[in-house]
């Protein structure tokens, strides 16, 4: 077996922060990628996995490290490295054919050449009549086929998927799967190696080799799981249930740590997570058959949650004091119970009573506000002490975040045509 | 429809940025120079020969020719400075700081002020006398379409989503490919809208252009224009109506031979994917499409342009180097240094030019004027929004109706006050009525219909599942116009609103002087300041007026028009 088609080392990304700071994305991240493989990148939001991927792609300069490829440092969009986009992103003014002979036309090859090819490629992927078709008269999974197709025909070493089915609806995203695995199973695509971005644990286990799996904010590996299953692989096997359990128990041991810790100060990133997703999740998990304790996983697929969007939940609910997660499981507390219990309004008494309690952020606007003779502050001071410690976006989802939740409990209120909070609410 | 402002409102706190005073400075040093320039060329032009011009209406055909060329050789130079000038800005960031701010301010200057300097100008740099003229002409009608386009580009050109720029650069198409398949295609639905507006908006400058007298000096070029100054001055009733006739139909010739052929052929270039109303369609388009002599001829262009994009004009791979010119290097350097150095000169330029002909007393004037044409220009834009917004809400909500007067107004736009000077200044002049209040509505007349479009685009646009809730639930009368109607169409408004107001300030250097044949009405106001000084040949003096003129229209965008249209985008935008 020759030497890695890729080989990354030590890299690091960094974002200048609003305050002149950096803010650190992706952190001491080293892999191979070997002939014949697909590693799965798996992670929540805000790991840096698709910002990773952009680094492989040439498309963003790192701030520090190596990504090697075929033995040369890649420093812009490198030959033989071609990317399938979640949102397709394809070209709606050119027709399939002409979307897909787009690489083709900048490798400056012969007209026939490149009818032949993407004639050949449009073939492959099943789009067989659609060739003259412009991608809005198409459905998400044909357009999605487009984005393989034009991937593929440029005869790409190293293909890397950005969630490139988390768009399609679940029976699409299926079948676009099976067919994908059909053809690198069989040798037919003309590709040496894949690398898969997701944050759909079944999807990784389902795909990949081997799966990475990061932490969030910054991006580390914090495990590196081989998926040694035959394929085709079955979901249903006990031996793929044991391995989607093992990745839920790794990335939530992950996630208690970090939302109890960060919880603490008032700089955390909160979750945006509304108050009725977590009255629905705490109903669910009081009652049958649950009864205050579920399996992740299970949750997940009866409730038709993202892994992401679960996540974001259980941190929440954490961050609350509501339910606590552990190996996998999610567990209510007992403070969790009496607000199911509770009717409307004494639910609103306990969700305030635990807001101010555990969410630093949610306790300093409302001291701020008491102190003040008016009892109105301006957005913008909250937010430039938010901006100091996370980047621009974080702070405004971190403070609609807590303006939601405080709205829930009757904490403060929030004016948007002013931009101000203030104590009263409208009477 | 997508709708741009055509005035920068982007996210700056302060009034006037380093670089928007820059701007200012860059533009009035260009101004005192070329006036300054043009004082000491009109002498030998004094005995230009003047072009006999006939009234006679079967000169029309070939008048209109010629001013038809005129437009299409100015849209020619406007997309090429669109396609230069807003890529440079919108790809380099040293660039984009000052180019931006430039052409926000050059919007806002009222071009009618300076025609008279750049014809002299222009004249005086040709050696045949006519090529210059018509020079001058093309120029006075490019500086009226080529603002906005530009400023609509540069604005497609940040916005191409991001996607699709990482695509294009992973499949490492040439910047040049990527300028024809990416940047262009993308820009190119609201480019053709602004290339209507500006086309419209050019007929008012094309009667400027063509006839226009500077001090002792006449121009006179064979042209729509110059048969209307002529049947003006003549009283000619009839020639007046023969303009109006020849205007119609070439408006109309435009629609169907250019613009209709260039939208239906645009709609493909929507980056909204899902499948909207009934695609536009034009039989000129169908034929070109269809017809096989068409196809044999343009093949070898075709061809030409495929190899074009395949060819490797630049070294792609330059995805790092970008990020490290931004950072430091001599590029910037020099840049600055070259800007410093045009600074100082027009600096220099203002100063000598404000120190010899302009006495402070002259600068108290004008700000006075401005002051009157100022409280014109509101209480006009007052009356139309009255009028127009609840004519637009009825017609936009009613989409029959909406297809019938959308092209009525754009023809309505397109109209030149001009035209109803004859109308206006008899009545005047019969009734006894006072000129300064009458003569104001020729300020508007071609301007309001932008408020009228515009809120037939925003009540076209607002859900049908707004407008059956507020059926539902019965709201009707002040309610329904309080609550639905006026927040929904208010974005689109202020748009419109905009455009007409810049329009109107530009506008008064025609209407507030009237002439029909002997009789001259005028009115007070900086617009008449302008137009009396073009014709007495004082460069300083018009300078001033337009630069003070300039100052009003950014004042009041930068004070009322932006705040107002970031709170209705913010509360109001749908969607």
């Amino acid at each position: 077996m020759s030497a890695a088609l890729l080989d990354i080392h030590d890299l690091r990304q960094t974002f200048p922060r609003a305050d002149g700071g950096e803010l650190l994305v992706l952190d001491g991240i080293d892999f191979k990628l070997a002939q014949g493989q697909m590693v799965g990148l798996l992670g929540r939001t805000g790991s840096g996995k698709s910002t990773l991927l952009r680094l492989i792609a040439g498309l963003l300069p790192p701030s520090a490290g190596t990504i090697t490829y075929l033995g040369q440092k890649v420093v812009a969009p490198a030959p033989g490295i071609a990317m399938v986009f979640q949102s397709f992103a394809l070209f709606p003014w050119l027709t399939v054919l002409e979307n897909v002979q787009l690489g083709l036309e900048a490798l400056a090859l012969p007209e026939a050449e490149i009818r032949q090819r993407a004639l050949a490629a449009i073939d492959l992927i099943g789009l067989d009549g659609y060739e003259s078709a412009y991608p809005r008269e198409l459905s998400g999974g044909m357009r999605q086929r487009v984005g393989f197709a034009r991937a593929l025909v440029v005869h790409p070493n190293i293909l890397l998927m950005d969630e490139p089915f988390s768009a399609l609806d679940v029976l699409t995203a299926e079948t676009l799967r099976t067919d994908f695995l059909d053809l690198w199973g069989d040798g037919k695509l003309p590709i040496k190696g894949v690398i898969l971005v997701t944050h759909n644990i079944e999807e990784a286990v389902l795909m990949c080799d081997r799966i990475l799996l990061f932490s969030t904010n910054p991006g580390r590996i914090i495990s590196e799981i081989a998926v040694d299953l035959k394929q085709p692989r079955n979901r249903l096997d006990p031996q793929f249930r044991d391995l989607v359990e093992k990745i839920y128990v790794a990335m939530t041991a992950r996630t208690q740590r970090s939302a109890r810790t960060v919880a603490m100060s008032i700089d955390a990133i909160l979750p945006r997570v509304s108050a009725n997703t977590i009255s629905g999740l705490l109903e669910t998990l009081a009652g049958e058959p649950y009864k205050g304790k579920a399996d992740l996983p299970v949750i997940a697929d009866e409730s038709s949650l993202e892994v992401d969007e679960l996540f974001a939940i259980g941190d929440a609910l954490q961050m609350l004091h509501l339910a606590e997660v552990e190996g996998g499981d999610i567990r209510l507390t007992e403070i969790g119970k009496q607000f199911v219990e509770a009717g409307t309004d004494d639910r609103k008494k306990i969700f305030q009573r635990q807001l101010l309690a555990y969410v630093p952020l949610a306790a300093h606007i409302r001291r701020i506000l008491q102190e003040r003779a008016n009892h109105v502050a301006p957005k913008s001071r909250f937010f430039d002490e938010l901006e100091d410690h996370m980047s621009t976006d974080d702070a405004e989802e971190t403070l609609r975040s807590v303006t939601a939740w405080a709205r829930y409990a009757e904490a403060f209120a929030y004016d948007d045509d002013s931009q101000t909070f203030s104590l009263e609410n409208p009477t | 429809m997508r709708v741009i402002v055509p005035i920068s409102v982007g996210g700056w706190a302060r009034l006037f940025t380093r670089w928007e005073l820059l701007a200012i400075l860059l533009i009035l040093g260009l101004l005192a120079f070329l006036a300054e320039a043009s004082r000491h060329l009109l002498q030998p032009l004094a005995e230009l020969q003047q072009q006999p011009l006939s009234l006679d209406p079967a000169y029309l055909p070939e008048y209109a020719a010629r001013t038809t060329l005129r437009m299409l050789i100015a849209m020619g130079v406007s997309l090429l400075f669109t396609f230069t000038y807003a890529t440079l800005a919108a790809k380099n960031k040293q660039a984009e700081r000052l180019l931006v701010p430039l052409l926000d301010i050059l919007q806002s200057v009222p071009i009618l002020g300076f025609i008279s300097i750049t014809v002299v100008f222009f004249m005086a740099l040709a050696p045949g006398r006519v090529l210059g003229a018509e020079f001058a002409a093309i120029f006075a009608i490019f500086t009226s379409q080529a603002w906005n386009m530009a400023f609509s580009f540069y604005q497609s050109l940040r916005t191409v989503p991001a996607e699709l720029v990482e695509a294009s650069r992973s499949f490492r198409l040439s910047p040049w490919m990527n300028f024809w398949r990416v940047d262009v295609p993308f820009a190119m639905p609201q480019l053709i809208w602004n290339m209507m507006m500006s086309m419209s908006g050019s007929w008012f400058f094309v009667v400027a252009s063509e006839a226009i007298s500077v001090g002792n000096t006449t121009v006179t070029l064979p042209g729509v224009g110059s048969y209307i100054a002529l049947a003006i001055a003549q009283r000619d009733l009839a020639a007046v109506g023969y303009a109006i006739g020849t205007m119609l139909v070439v408006i109309l010739i435009y629609d169907q031979v250019l613009f209709r052929p260039l939208v239906a052929w645009a709609d493909r270039f929507r980056f909204e994917q899902e499948a909207g109303d009934l695609p536009p369609r034009s039989w000129v388009l169908d034929v070109l499409r269809r017809s096989r002599l068409v196809d044999r001829l343009t093949r070898p262009f075709s061809v030409l342009w495929a190899r074009s994009m395949r060819a490797r004009w630049f070294d792609r791979g330059e995805a790092y180097k970008q990020a490290a010119r931004d950072e430091g290097g001599w590029a910037p350097l020099i840049l600055n240094g070259a800007v410093i150095a045009l600074g100082a000169v027009a600096l220099w330029q203002v100063v000598r030019f404000a120190t010899t002909g302009v006495s402070l007393a002259d600068v108290g004037t004008t700000f006075l004027l401005g002051l009157a044409t100022l409280s014109r220009v509101v209480v006009l834009i007052a009356v139309a929004s009255c009028i127009w917004v609840p004519v637009g809400v009825w017609v936009g909500t009613r989409p029959r109706a909406a297809n019938l007067v959308q092209p009525v107004a754009q023809f309505l736009a397109a109209f030149p006050a001009n035209l109803l000077f004859p109308i206006v200044v008899s009545a005047i002049v019969a009734l006894k009525l006072n000129a300064d209040i009458w003569l104001s509505p020729l300020m508007i007349l071609g301007t309001q219909w932008y408020i009228l479009f515009n809120v037939i685009a925003g009540a076209a646009a607002i859900p049908a599942e707004l407008r059956a809730v507020g059926a539902n639930f019965r709201v009707r009368g002040w309610l329904w116009w309080r609550r639905i109607a006026l927040p929904a169409v208010l974005p689109y408004y202020v748009t419109g609103a905009i455009t007409a107001s810049g329009g109107s300030w530009n506008a008064a250097i025609v209407a507030e002087v009237a002439s029909w044949g002997d009789e001259k009405l005028e009115a007070i106001g900086l617009g008449a300041y302008i137009a009396r000084q073009t014709e007495a040949g004082d460069f300083h003096r018009i300078v001033l007026g337009i630069a003070v003129m300039s100052l009003f229209v950014v004042l009041v965008n930068r004070t009322f028009w932006r705040p107002l249209y970031r709170y209705a985008e913010r509360k109001f935008r749908l969607g």
